[in-house]
């Protein structure tokens, strides 16, 4: 069957326009952030530069302390994704791989879990972190509450229930002979877990991590609410205060947003065939 | 294999669902968080409101008769979810459709509509804020609405602001949606496509009839995502304005309820449950559809 022109001119022209729509905010938030906050604020940001400038950039970077905000990023997206991984891979392990009647209770309440909006949790959650204790050289808090541990503890807890449905789907793919093979041959179920099982998921494991780093880097939410201390905020979250602190230069906001952003652009270009494995991982098995 | 489930089984009970279910307990007591709770009846008719005490469903009560942004905040909530329905999805479902029938330029396309789904919701508030600013924004200066005399407050004027911020939620939905159809497209085999040509349906029924039923497992995940999304919607609103003055959406009003400076736990809670109950429907259908199957 021909393709009908009209209808191909139709798509075109909405793919074209619909790109254009999708690029034009980014744009013209990164053409703010080169420009001095003296030209903008006479001329508006819609009008031509004088002069492009990097000063932005070096103001943010120095003046509203991003790189405290980065390190507080890194210190609770990097351990919280490892332990949610190492988790979420021993719950499927055993709800795939050892036969116990309460498998699919426990795959319903994992997968369930990580459903619920989080405000759901939110006023409980935030009284029991004001119950928990931490020492101090853990929390300066001294409590669960305003802690990176305790942003760590949250975001493990709810990620874990992706991570368990993904990965238990990914696992089932595994032919069961090969568990046979090894049970006759002794291996602990230990072994059968962390040499056969974690091995044969590397790439269902790379695909989840990727989503994790940028969900988590991403949160804003668990931060806003769970942590009070401005300057132990992770960025997504510090984005909010900076905001408020620096209301009369929306330039240098731009700045702050743009340098926020590459992270999970580096993502988007090095790791996009992962991150979209991961949301799809999911979805098109199981 | 205790010890592989216990630490992840307990964090999971602890952190969400023990949250989860207290917050139904604590929506029936009055309780600003200070001092224990107990089981005895509030005391009414005092000044001072009592502390700690069994409240019955009067919390409900009063979030449908007496708290000013409850109805708001529902209606705001719907309008979410009406608005990814029939806008956000079926824009996604339709990108997914055009890049899938091998357009040209299709993988670029693709990474052009997916990049806000990279992004923080909180980075895509601020973005958008450069856009509909009243006086240097994009908008305002193309259509001629930034002097003083004429300026419209796309983000401040509460008639707008709701929609405003509904544009940037599509902005990104769509993109995710995409995403997983496109995966969902891929997966849908090629011999039902072609039995539907040789059967003469034109391009329309043979997506209609064919494909698309062909696809329930995405579906199902799809509608599960919308829903859910709409019920979450919370980060743009923060970043925008609190989640105040037209932006106030279930979800904000129970995070205002802790983290503001009235501390009402018990009131904050009966607000988390009415999210609960609204959530569990799509969570159910979810969990039918994925695990009900299997064990038949």
């Amino acid at each position: 069957m021909p393709p009908r022109r009209p209808g191909r001119i139709a798509a075109y022209g909405l793919m074209i326009g619909a790109s254009v729509l999708w690029v034009v905010p980014l744009l013209f938030a990164l053409y703010i952030s080169f420009r001095p906050y003296s030209e903008t604020s006479q001329y508006g940001y819609v009008s031509l530069p004088h002069h492009l400038t990097l000063s932005n950039y070096i103001d943010a970077w120095t003046q509203a302390d991003l790189p405290r905000f980065f390190i507080n990023s890194v210190e609770i997206t990097v351990p919280a994704v490892i332990l949610t991984l190492f988790l979420a891979s021993m719950v499927a392990f055993v709800v795939v791989r050892v036969d116990i009647k309460i498998n699919v209770a426990l795959l319903l309440v994992f997968t369930a879990g990580n459903l619920l909006p989080q405000q759901v949790i939110i006023t409980p959650l935030y009284r029991l972190y004001l119950l928990i204790p931490l020492p101090g050289f853990i929390s300066s808090s001294g409590l669960l509450y305003d802690s990176i541990a305790g942003l760590i503890v949250i975001n493990v807890a709810f990620q874990t229930g992706f991570c368990v449905f993904v990965l238990s789907n990914y696992m089932r793919t595994i032919p069961g002979e090969m568990y046979e093979a090894a049970q006759v041959d002794g291996a602990s179920m230990w072994s059968r877990y962390w040499r056969l099982t974690m091995p044969l998921c590397r790439p269902a494991l790379a695909a989840l991590a990727t989503l994790l780093t940028t969900w988590i880097y991403n949160d804003f939410f668990w931060a806003i609410t769970l942590m009070v201390t401005g300057s132990k905020r992770p960025i997504t979250s510090a984005l909010a205060n900076l905001q408020g602190q620096f209301i009369s230069n929306q330039n240098l906001i731009a700045a702050a947003a743009v340098m926020a952003a590459i992270p999970t652009l580096v993502v988007y270009v090095l790791l996009q065939k992962q991150f979209i494995a991961g949301l799809t991982l999911g979805a098109t098995k199981g | 294999m205790i010890a592989m489930l216990a630490v992840p089984v307990l964090a999971d009970l602890a952190f969400i669902w023990g949250p989860a279910l207290t917050s139904v307990a604590l929506s029936f007591f009055q309780w600003s968080g200070v001092g224990g709770v107990r089981l005895r009846s509030c005391r009414v008719s005092t000044f001072i409101p009592d502390n700690g005490c069994f409240f019955g469903v009067q919390n409900y009560h009063q979030a449908a008769t007496v708290y000013p942004p409850f109805w708001p905040a529902v209606e705001h909530n719907v309008i979410w979810l009406l608005v990814f329905t029939l806008v956000a999805t079926p824009l996604g479902m339709l990108f997914a459709v055009i890049i899938d029938s091998g357009i040209r330029g299709g993988r670029a396309y693709q990474t052009v509509l997916f990049l806000p789904v990279m992004l923080s919701l909180a980075l895509i508030g601020i973005i958008w804020e450069f856009v509909y600013s009243p006086n240097y924004g994009l908008i305002n200066t193309i259509i001629g609405h930034n002097t003083n005399a004429n300026l419209i407050d796309w983000l401040g004027n509460p008639r707008l602001n709701l929609w405003a911020v509904l544009v940037e939620a599509s902005w990104r939905q769509a993109g995710y949606v995409m995403v997983l159809y496109l995966a969902g497209l891929k997966s849908v085999d090629s011999s039902l496509r072609e039995a539907a040509i040789v059967d003469g349906a034109n391009p329309w029924q043979s997506f209609w009839r064919v494909i698309f039923p062909a696809m329930k497992p995405i579906n199902i995940i799809v509608l599960v995502v919308t829903v859910i999304e709409s019920l979450r919607a919370f980060d743009l609103v923060y970043i925008t304005n609190q989640g105040t003055n037209g932006l106030q959406l279930l979800s904000s009003l129970i995070t205002s309820n802790i983290v503001g400076e009235v501390s009402r736990i018990g009131f904050g809670s009966a607000l988390g449950v009415v999210l609960l109950v609204i959530s569990l429907v799509p969570i159910s259908i979810f969990l039918y559809q994925t695990f009900g199957r299997r064990e038949a």
